[in-house]
């Protein structure tokens, strides 16, 4: 009993504190934060596996909301159950609450400064590049047959060239998920 | 009263906004302007602040207005506001999802939806592209008839330097993130 109490602390614990370094290292809001969190809950803690994050990731963005909290609370939840959802919450939302505060309270606010402005050049860039390094690791896993490829690159340029909103895309994806299944079971059926 | 009205504000926002992040800004900026507590000078400051400080856009948007209107307790209220739909409503989907498990339709969309999202997150970091490594729209025939003014040199090199540290040689996010600020600071600045 001790043990399991001892444990269960341990874990909210970590699940707040990097989510607490996920916010605090995420510039730009909403998927810069993918490759963090990927890098954590899969990779390094293997918290849950890569099929896992994309629905993670689908639900996110499927919802209304911040999609960090949507996603803190989906991997919080997994992990340690509500308490485990408040632990990763409250973690991700605490660097963004401080340094704000901290900010206004000290500087007012931020000037015109080109070296903030160059660093966030930079940082934009990087993104950028670790965005599409998650996208290929996640790719591999979940893009198994020609139907995943056919729909990946049909998403990919709905939304990337013609600009459709990424709600559409999921009800679309999901509506052509079911009737692919349905079929492939009334064939196997027929054989 | 006051801090009612800014729990209403941003409990309004964090539930009618989809996309995150950037598409929220238009939402709190009709917000604000309804609720008369913020110039357009302020929010342009609001804007510039929560997209260079880190942390969810969303967050950092409703601590800087619920912390001018109100002090601590306005910014604790305003973050409360907008992260609530948010913490409630994946809980009720996941409680959903656990109950319908065996179901064949959950089981077929997400047989769809799991490509659609990696679909997404390649178009997410061609947006992130076209505020930085390109000026203007990715898939443009400026690329041809003027490379010069199009494409952001020390950006792009930053971009293929990442792909090599992140793809090839595993190098943490965080350590990149730390790593090309301080490059984007002394070279661009």
């Amino acid at each position: 009993m001790a043990e399991s109490k001892k444990k269960a602390i341990k874990e909210h614990a970590s699940l707040f504190w990097e989510f607490f370094k996920i916010g605090l290292f995420t510039i730009g809001g909403g998927m810069a934060m993918l490759p963090l969190i990927q890098k954590v809950a899969v990779e390094d803690k293997k918290w849950m596996d890569a099929e896992d994050m994309i629905d993670c990731l689908a639900v996110s963005q499927a919802m209304p909301g911040v999609i960090a909290i949507n996603s803190a609370t989906y991997i919080g939840r997994r992990r340690r159950g509500l308490t485990g959802s408040l632990a990763a919450t409250l973690g991700v939302i605490l660097p963004s609450f401080l340094i704000i505060i901290a900010v206004v309270s000290l500087l007012g606010t931020v000037g015109q400064n080109r070296y903030v402005e160059g660093a966030f050049t930079g940082v934009k860039a990087a993104v950028c590049g670790l965005v599409i390094v998650s996208a290929c690791k996640l790719g591999k896993q979940v893009l198994r047959d020609p139907f995943a490829w056919t729909l990946a690159i049909l998403a990919f340029l709905a939304i990337a060239v013609f600009r459709i909103t990424a709600l559409w895309a999921i009800i679309v994806g999901a509506v052509a998920g079911i009737l692919y299944l349905t079929i492939r079971e009334h064939r196997r059926a027929e054989k | 009263m006051i801090y009612a009205y800014l729990f209403s504000m941003f409990f309004r926002i964090g539930l009618f906004s989809f996309g995150g992040g950037l598409a929220m800004l238009p939402l709190i900026f009709q917000s604000v302007q309804d609720f008369g507590i913020m110039s357009a000078h302020e929010f342009s400051n609001l804007v510039a602040l929560s997209q260079v400080t880190p942390g969810p856009i969303a967050v950092n948007a409703a601590t800087y207005v619920g912390f001018n209107y109100a002090g601590v307790p306005g910014a604790m209220t305003a973050t409360l506001g907008v992260c609530l739909p948010s913490f409630v409503l994946i809980l009720i989907v996941m409680k959903f999802m656990e109950k319908f498990k065996e179901s064949k339709g959950l089981e077929g969309a997400f047989l769809g939806i799991r490509p659609v999202t990696v679909g997404l997150i390649g178009a997410a970091a061609i947006f992130v592209a076209e505020t930085s490594l390109v000026n203007g729209t990715l898939f443009s025939t400026k690329v041809f008839t003027n490379p010069l003014s199009y494409i952001n040199p020390i950006p792009c090199a930053i971009f293929v330097v990442t792909l090599i540290l992140a793809g090839k040689f595993k190098v943490s996010p965080i350590k990149i993130t730390i790593l090309m600020a301080i490059v984007g600071a002394v070279v661009c600045g």
